[in-house]
């Protein structure tokens, strides 16, 4: 997998985003090993628990130590095809490294993220070099078809799965460019976009069709969709960032944290002024923390957090807050947004309200940034598709189908906002529920044999019980 | 402190460890920074017709990221003239008049004995090793290894070298025999003051997968050479015992295998060594190991209230028995401190896999078949409880527990429980005295 950005999405380099390094570097083969040959190789271990994916943990990371790369990614993307993406945006802190058996005995967990990115980027540099593929195509050639809707992780996964087994998938994406949230969203210190770029040409190269700049509903309703094709997966995400109404939703020094950080990453004509020098955030999630450590980082001497409760009630992860704290972001808590305050065009301060002592307080600033969640995306879903009261479709739990049983649907736009690796879990699941429901077996269950054997051996266990029980 | 001092064959040593002849006592001034560093004795690297040794000498093995765990050279003895190595001898004894040297030796004929025991005696070694076990290069030339698998022409050069000699004869064996009592006895009967022991096992250390050539590659080819280091400890612990019990081999012994530590040393002792040697260890860490060696073999008799490093020597012999005289009636069965786990299920799948299937996890009913006829042949259907740890936290659902009523006792869960003092072996109380296969035998109720 090569570095260099792809000409074919326009994408220019000199954009903000690359004033950004990388805060958990590619490690050195000499890294690797050492950690790779710290892990203990628990039995069922804890780690593969808690990865939203079930990849074997222990597996990948003893073949990185026996230097079986391509063995290593391919345990990687048999239970995850986003895992090079997923291996740097994951909060592992919060799932595989937060599940370490070596946090109990106060050691420092294995940085299972950075093994599973140095094994993925390996291995797709030797398939490079080699011309050998990890995943041949698949020349079994299904009569299926299914139309994906958006490029981000949920649909590439989906489609990945498929296209191994030989069914025609294509990718609608309304967007310039592909990638989802790994290319637009992600803080730049864990992913840019020509990395998140590199990993959708690798999956591509399964043999999916990506269609850029198609807006489902626009130039081609869902229905026509449903008709012409053999299943739909919906993986469309969130809608815009929700504004406050604080009296100055149009001004230019008041932003929507998903937009600004998406011109951060993308947009190679966006700046900072240099009289830039205070910053409001509301919210309290990670896309608050997110895009607060991004301006700091970008030299914003003055960035502060306002949030409505306390630290300890904040949805967003603590080890991101003490990371945006050690570049000098500040938190406000129990504060609640009251009133921009103007002085013509300009924005002079925001008025606040203490949650506890409601007295208002007038914070100056330069810019505000709302992080306050996102709408939920609006188009003619027919009317068979469910949506619940949160804006979210509703999904079979299992097979990932709405309540059109030709659609399935994955990722954000049915959880209201997860991480990357759970739209990867859903958009597997779907594309597996597919392939069954057509007699197609998955060539890559990613399962490991115990599990299956075990679940096997407990449901038998079970029905000989029953018997016995009458 | 305890007084260190050990008393070999006559010799006098400030401490039982000495550097083996090897790499690290090639020179004087090496021999002599082993000195400053702390060894006691030096046994200089093995002196004979200088030879021409080849690039590439030395290989090694790495386990799970721990480097060298065991090595390999292919190297032969001095390839330094014996009038420089001499006077070398003879101005490091006359620095270092309270450290010993002994001088390793290896030639052909008599008259080549002879000459270069004289020579040796006049520069002023303490002592003399025969090396009877480089098992590399030189016992294709008929010496090394070779005499120690001809028991008879090992006691007749021993013999010979006595004849010639005024200072001890240790005589070092190869670990490359079927017996080691065959050269230990015949090195006795030759008349050796004392042995040293083992010398290297014949190895091949590894495989290049890129080359397919051997290690370590002279190019495209490579040898066999002499394995050492830690992993070799065990192999030599057991000829040193069973020298070392032998009543008729009425020599002290120079424990040499795979001793890097104060702890390896003290095993060796235990087993019967007056002295011990060290090659491999100093070769990757430097002489320096030797100031723990020291510090940490003191402390270990304060606290076992001996005086004297003399008075562990062989303490740990009359515990080394045959299997038939082990005690039938012993039984220890495996707890898990639950405080102390930390999920890993590694003795879960390793009791499960490689043992008794005793070993089982509170996620649902074992899957393990017990073959025992009391049991069925059926799987376990029992659901443990979640255990609670004493501050009243539910403990992980990870923490496996053991079957005691199952558990044979066999060690290996403790063994490869990566949490220290997490699991332990318990004596089971039971009634009866101790009874062993010899017994049952000899009272006709096997």
């Amino acid at each position: 997998m090569s570095n260099k950005s792809s000409p074919q999405y326009g994408l220019p380099p000199d954009r903000l985003e690359s004033q950004f390094s990388d805060y958990k570097p590619l490690y050195t083969e000499a890294e690797a090993l050492i950690e790779a040959n710290r892990c203990l190789n628990c039995y069922d271990a804890p780690c593969i628990s808690a990865c939203p994916t079930g990849i074997d943990i222990p597996a990948f990371i003893k073949k990185i130590a026996t230097g079986n790369i391509i063995g290593s990614a391919k345990v990687i993307f048999e239970a995850n095809m986003l895992g090079y993406s997923t291996g740097r945006v994951c909060p592992v802190e919060e799932l595989c490294v937060g599940a370490c058996v070596y946090n109990d005995l106060n050691s420092s967990p294995i940085q299972i993220g950075r093994l599973q990115r140095y094994a993925t980027k390996k291995a797709m540099e030797i398939e490079e070099n080699t011309g050998k593929k990890l995943f041949p195509r698949n020349k079994r050639k299904s009569e299926k078809k299914v139309a994906l809707i958006g490029a981000g992780p949920a649909s590439l996964a989906c489609a990945a799965y498929l296209a191994l087994d030989g069914v025609e998938a294509v990718i609608f994406e309304k967007d310039v460019l592909p990638g989802g949230l790994n290319t637009t969203a992600v803080a730049p210190y864990k992913i840019q976009t020509e990395d998140s770029i590199t990993e959708v040409n690798w999956i591509l190269q399964h043999g999916i069709e990506l269609k850029t700049k198609v807006e489902i509903g626009k130039d081609i309703s869902l229905d026509q969709l449903i008709d012409e094709y053999n299943a739909v997966f919906i993986g469309i995400g969130l809608g815009a960032g929700r504004h406050l109404e604080l009296g100055a939703n149009n001004n230019p020094a008041v932003f929507s944290a998903t937009n600004l950080i998406r011109k951060i990453k993308n947009d190679p004509d966006f700046s900072l002024p240099n009289d830039l020098n205070t910053v409001l955030i509301i919210g309290g999630g990670n896309t608050a923390i997110d895009i607060s450590r991004e301006l700091a980082m970008l030299g914003v001497k003055d960035v502060r957090l306002l949030y409505r409760r306390s630290r300890q009630e904040m949805p967003g992860y603590e080890h991101e807050m003490v990371e945006a704290s050690r570049y000098g972001v500040r938190l406000v808590e129990n504060v609640t947004p009251l009133e921009i305050i103007r002085n013509g065009e300009k924005i002079k301060s925001l008025k606040v309200k203490s949650t506890i002592s409601n007295d208002i307080f007038d914070f100056p600033c330069d810019w505000v940034v709302e992080a306050v969640g996102q709408l939920k995306h609006v188009f003619d879903i027919s009317p068979d598709i469910e949506v619940d009261e949160m804006g979210r479709l509703v999904v079979d739990s299992k097979s990932f189908r709405t309540t059109n049983p030709k659609v399935y649907a994955g990722g954000d736009c049915i959880n209201g906002g997860k991480e990357v690796v759970n739209a990867a879990q859903d958009g597997r699941e779907a594309a597996f529920d597919m392939l069954k429901s057509w007699g197609i077996s998955p060539s890559l269950h990613g399962e490991n044999y115990f599990k299956s054997f075990t679940s096997i051996f407990v449901q038998e266990m079970t029905k000989e019980e029953n018997i016995k029980n009458g | 402190m305890a007084d260190l001092s050990v008393n070999i064959c006559g010799i006098k040593s400030p401490n039982p460890f000495w550097l083996a002849s090897a790499p690290p006592t090639n020179t004087g001034e090496q021999v002599m920074r082993g000195f400053d560093a702390g060894w006691g004795g030096a046994v200089w690297k093995t002196l004979g017709e200088p030879i021409v040794n080849v690039d590439s000498r030395f290989g090694a093995i790495d386990y799970s990221g721990t480097k060298v765990i065991g090595f390999n050279n292919i190297e032969l003895i001095t390839d330094r003239p014996l009038d420089a190595n001499f006077k070398e001898i003879y101005e490091v004894k006359k620095r270092y008049p309270d450290n010993v040297v002994i001088a390793s030796l290896m030639v052909e004929t008599k008259e080549e004995w002879q000459e270069i025991i004289k020579r040796s005696v006049d520069a002023g070694a303490d002592g003399l090793e025969l090396n009877f076990g480089c098992p590399h290069g030189m016992c294709e030339r008929g010496m090394g290894s070779a005499v120690a698998e001809e028991p008879k022409v090992l006691a007749e050069i021993t013999s010979w070298a006595k004849e010639f000699s005024n200072v001890p004869v240790f005589v070092k064996l190869s670990p490359n025999v079927m017996d080691i009592r065959d050269p230990g006895l015949a090195a006795v009967s030759g008349g050796c003051d004392g042995i040293s022991l083992i010398n290297t096992i014949k190895s091949i250390i590894g495989v290049d997968l890129d080359t397919l050539v051997p290690k370590p590659s002279v190019g495209r080819e490579s040898t066999n050479g002499g394995y050492c280091g830690p992993a070799i400890k065990p192999i030599a612990l057991h000829m040193l015992a069973v020298l070392g019990r032998d009543p008729k081999i009425n020599v002290p012994i120079s424990g040499i295998g795979g001793i890097s530590t104060w702890q390896d040393a003290a095993e060796f002792i235990a087993l019967g060594a007056t002295t011990i040697q060290v090659c491999t260890a100093v070769m990757h860490y430097g002489y320096r190991i030797v100031d723990d060696m020291i510090d940490g073999f003191n402390n270990y008799l304060d606290n076992k209230g001996m005086h004297s490093a003399n008075e562990l020597i062989g303490k740990a012999i009359p515990g080394f028995v045959e299997w038939g005289e082990l005690d039938l009636n012993y039984d220890i069965i495996a707890k898990i401190d639950e405080d102390k786990c930390i999920g890993c299920g590694l003795c879960y799948v390793a009791c499960l896999d490689g043992a008794h299937q005793c070993i089982h996890t509170r996620k649902g009913p074992c899957n393990a078949w017990h073959g025992d006829p009391d049991h069925g042949f059926g799987p376990r259907t029992e659901v443990m409880p979640p255990v609670w740890h004493n501050g009243g936290e539910p403990a992980m659902n990870h923490v496996p527990f053991v079957d005691e009523k199952e558990c044979i006792g066999c060690n290996l869960c403790m063994l490869v429980c990566p949490v220290p003092d997490c699991i332990n072996m318990v004596e089971v109380s039971h009634s009866g005295g101790k009874e062993s296969w010899k017994d049952r035998t000899t009272n006709g109720s096997s």
